[in-house]
């Protein structure tokens, strides 16, 4: 932990696998998308998405925006008040601090490459 | 009678005297024992404290935290510190397979790659049965693994980096801290085939 004029910095101790989208949130002045995947994991096997909804591996990279998921895409297939709940409930994804770039946090690949740390209050 | 209760409050008093100060002490002390980067206590924060969502959120509160859903699970040893290849054997957990039909099941197929690594560390085991019962063949081949025994050359620079095993391993799936995971090969077999191979 480093003090610096008054502020507490601290890398962000989530949780592993918590990926954060930043794509388009922070343009559209509405907070960051954090997709739970240790939560999805528990109760889909990988294949569903990565196979069937066709979720690129990589943070970012589906390029998900609101139009596909009210087409049924992508989160749309589940998130859609029949498997899960529907996509009226925007602070439920869009939950992390504005400014928070794409990541799959806590990644190895993350850790490597020393990530700006994040403010912490 | 009063020598005694001087006596226990005396003892009372220096134990109270050594809290705070070995307190004061780990507290201050920048060469407190810790080899982790992060203590195990601080790894995962609560979803208000996490350091990524927005305190201010809605969601906080509401949505699920990590450590009261992997509580029943298998640990491990780094990652989300839950063994999820043991907790789904084990079926603490029932991912369905398909999203539309909580009927359909995996049909894992039964076949271990061997891969041959240089020096003393064990050879990687890499089994298809639990990455088949999570995946399909699709996801893998031949994009990122060409199909063939011994045409996929692999380092763990790549790993560590996102590459090849390193796109879930290392992001969402147990990271290469967990050597053993996948060096799972045995040192007597391998030291032996080795000496072999010398001749």
């Amino acid at each position: 932990m480093i003090t610096t004029a008054g502020f507490i910095i601290a890398p962000a101790q989530a949780e592993y696998g918590d990926i954060v989208l930043n794509n388009y949130s922070d343009d559209a002045e509405i907070r960051p998308v954090i997709f739970p995947h240790w939560f999805h994991r528990i109760r889909y096997r990988c294949k569903t998405c990565h196979g069937d909804l066709g979720f690129k591996i990589k943070a970012g990279a589906s390029e998900i925006n609101m139009l596909k998921i009210i087409n049924g895409e992508y989160c749309g297939a589940c998130h859609n008040g029949k498997i899960a709940w529907a996509m009226e409930n925007c602070d439920l994804c869009h939950s992390a601090k504005p400014g928070t770039p794409t990541q799959a946090h806590k990644s190895s690949k993350q850790l490597l490459l020393a990530p700006q740390p994040i403010e912490k209050k | 009678m009063k020598m005694n209760n001087t006596y226990l409050m005396s003892a009372l008093w220096g134990f109270v005297g050594a809290v705070t100060v070995s307190g004061v002490l780990a507290a201050e002390n920048p060469n407190v024992f810790n080899r982790l980067f992060t203590p195990p206590d601080k790894a995962v924060q609560t979803i208000n404290d996490d350091g990524i969502h927005d305190p201010q959120s809605p969601a906080v509160g509401v949505l699920q935290e990590p450590k009261q859903a992997f509580a029943p699970l298998e640990k491990s040893i780094s990652g989300n510190y839950v063994d999820w290849t043991k907790s789904l054997k084990k079926q603490q957990i029932n991912p369905l397979f398909d999203y539309q039909d909580p009927a359909k099941k995996a049909q894992p197929m039964n076949l271990n790659i061997v891969m041959e690594v240089k020096g003393s560390t064990p050879d990687v085991v890499f089994p298809h049965d639990i990455h088949t019962e999570l995946l399909d063949c699709s996801v893998c081949h031949p994009q990122v693994f060409v199909p063939q025994k011994g045409a996929n050359q692999i380092t763990m620079a790549e790993i560590m980096l996102g590459q090849k095993c390193g796109i879930c391993h290392g992001s969402v799936a147990f990271p290469v801290s967990d050597c053993k995971a996948c060096h799972a090969g045995k040192p007597a077999e391998k030291k032996a085939a080795n000496k072999e191979t010398k001749k």
